[in-house]
């Protein structure tokens, strides 16, 4: 985050993840990806019938199990035990990832390094580095419905992670939909990308300004919608 | 003479793996889903330049008194890793260290293209189209297709000389059942290997399985060994949909 605003209010990842949460109808099937988005599966109204799949193949699973409960065969992506759910299935990985190259996935959520304002999007390795993790990414972002991004606005040391042009090692191009971040909901369209909402405190120009293309700010941005 | 594919220990299971062969290694990185029975087993052996087929680089650190794929990376077996999720944020683990240090090749594969290529080997598939990895460093070197105006790059079979996978239950033709997401690449690389050797909790008598529940079909697996211990790992899945159920029975 820039140094100016290092001491304003920020979504915590629970806050971004009920915002996320927030997206999804009855019926939607949803994948979340290992950090922050798995939270998600955790602020689904108890009303609301939301099929979470994860890549180890499971289709339908309820919610994170407390600490020290729950099976280690019955995991999400992240290997954290989740709770088993009536109408729940099981499906070996090729299967899996039918589901999701197939395009049954209404939405995916993915952390990320960087997304560009024409949707194109990295997140799996810092090019230095030469090694990451691919994983499930590239399937996720190419071939689901809708992607959302959930990440930081910003690295800790306030450079852009919303940029004109991606640097990092392709996950996909053109594939992002909709970026939440801790200070921000911002959606990426044909025109650009349109400044939807905003954390308590926050104004579209102080986003504007930790973000490095142009946004398209409309007479009605509203503060970040949680229910 | 009946058909019996149930082997004597995990030693016989392995006798014959060789310099050089390349192995499917089951399970999708957490410890309940890995064949780390097998993998110990193999770590025992007088091998070396192996490839490695898996979902994960493992995590290196003894869970339950069991190890995990790092195993062989530990004990010198590996020339080559071909992997989807080599590296994580928690630890840097052996694969990483040798990468770094020039002792192995990798091969980064997308997840679902790994999967399908691996099940593409066991289908009898000159290889899948798939549009993951287009525009990406995935594409380098690979054949770009085009089926009805859409761009797919070809991706080639994955055939091993030995799948080692982990499952729940087996009978003595090698029809195996799995236990909730610890079926993932177990099931898919079954078959799409010369030997597909499956670790498993419990033996059972033919018949015991029905043909509804049956997720591998015997024909695809070569040799069943049972696990030795009580398997902490998986014990508790279970319980876990029969409280599922309890849960339920009083909200209704």
């Amino acid at each position: 985050m820039l140094e100016k605003f290092a001491d304003k209010f920020r979504l915590d990842d629970q806050t971004m993840a009920l915002r996320v949460a927030n997206e999804f109808s009855d019926g939607d099937v949803v994948n979340l990806g290992i950090g922050t988005p798995t939270l998600a599966s955790n602020l689904i109204p108890t009303d609301k019938e939301v099929l979470f799949h994860s890549e180890n193949g499971v289709l339908g699973y309820g919610q994170i199990c407390t600490a020290g409960e729950g099976s280690h065969d019955l995991v999400n992506a992240g290997g954290q035990p989740v709770e088993y759910k009536p109408g729940m299935c099981l499906l070996e990985h090729s299967e899996s990832f039918a589901v999701v190259r197939g395009g049954w996935l209404d939405y995916t959520v993915l952390g990320g390094m960087q997304v560009a304002e024409n949707g194109d999007f990295a997140n799996w390795m810092v090019p230095k580095k030469k090694v990451g993790t691919i994983g499930g990414a590239m399937d996720l972002a190419m071939c689901s419905k809708n992607v959302i991004v959930l990440m930081n606005h910003m690295t800790n040391k306030g450079v852009f992670k919303i940029v004109k042009e991606v640097s990092y090692p392709f996950t996909g191009h053109q594939c992002v939909d909709m970026v939440i971040t801790d200070i921000a909901v911002i959606a990426v369209t044909d025109e650009g990308m349109v400044l939807k909402e905003v954390a308590p405190t926050w104004t579209p120009e102080e986003v504007q300004e930790c973000t490095e293309p142009k946004l398209i700010i409309p007479p009605d941005v509203k503060d970040v919608q949680l229910a | 003479m009946a058909i019996n594919k149930i082997v004597a220990n995990l030693e016989e299971a392995v006798a014959d793996i060789h310099d050089g062969a390349m192995i499917h290694v089951g399970g999708f990185g957490t410890i309940a889903s890995a064949p780390s029975q097998l993998l110990e087993a193999v770590s025992r052996l007088d091998v070396k330049d192996l490839t490695l087929v898996s979902n994960s680089g493992g995590f290196g650190i003894e869970i339950w008194g069991e190890h995990d794929i790092a195993v062989l990376h530990q004990t010198n077996k590996v020339k080559k890793h071909i992997v989807s999720a080599p590296v994580n944020p928690l630890i840097i683990n052996d694969l990483e260290k040798k990468f770094r240090a020039g002792e192995l090749e990798m091969e980064m594969v997308p997840q679902g293209t790994m999967a399908e290529r691996i099940r593409a080997a066991r289908a009898g598939l000159g290889g899948i189209l798939t549009p993951v990895g287009l525009g990406t460093v995935i594409e380098e070197g690979k054949q770009v297709i085009e089926v009805d105006g859409k761009k797919f790059l070809l991706e080639t079979p994955l055939k091993a000389d030995f799948a080692l996978i982990r499952a729940y239950k087996a009978d003595r033709w090698g029809n195996l059942i799995y236990r909730g997401t610890s079926r993932t690449f177990n099931a898919t690389m079954a078959g799409a290997a010369r030997i597909t050797i499956a670790e498993v909790e419990e033996i059972v008598e033919l018949g015991d399985l029905g043909p509804e529940e049956i997720i591998t079909p015997g024909i695809y697996v070569n040799r069943v060994v049972k696990r030795t211990g009580a398997g902490k790992a998986s014990d508790d899945y279970d319980e876990v949909a029969r409280r599922a159920a309890e849960k339920k029975a009083k909200e209704a």
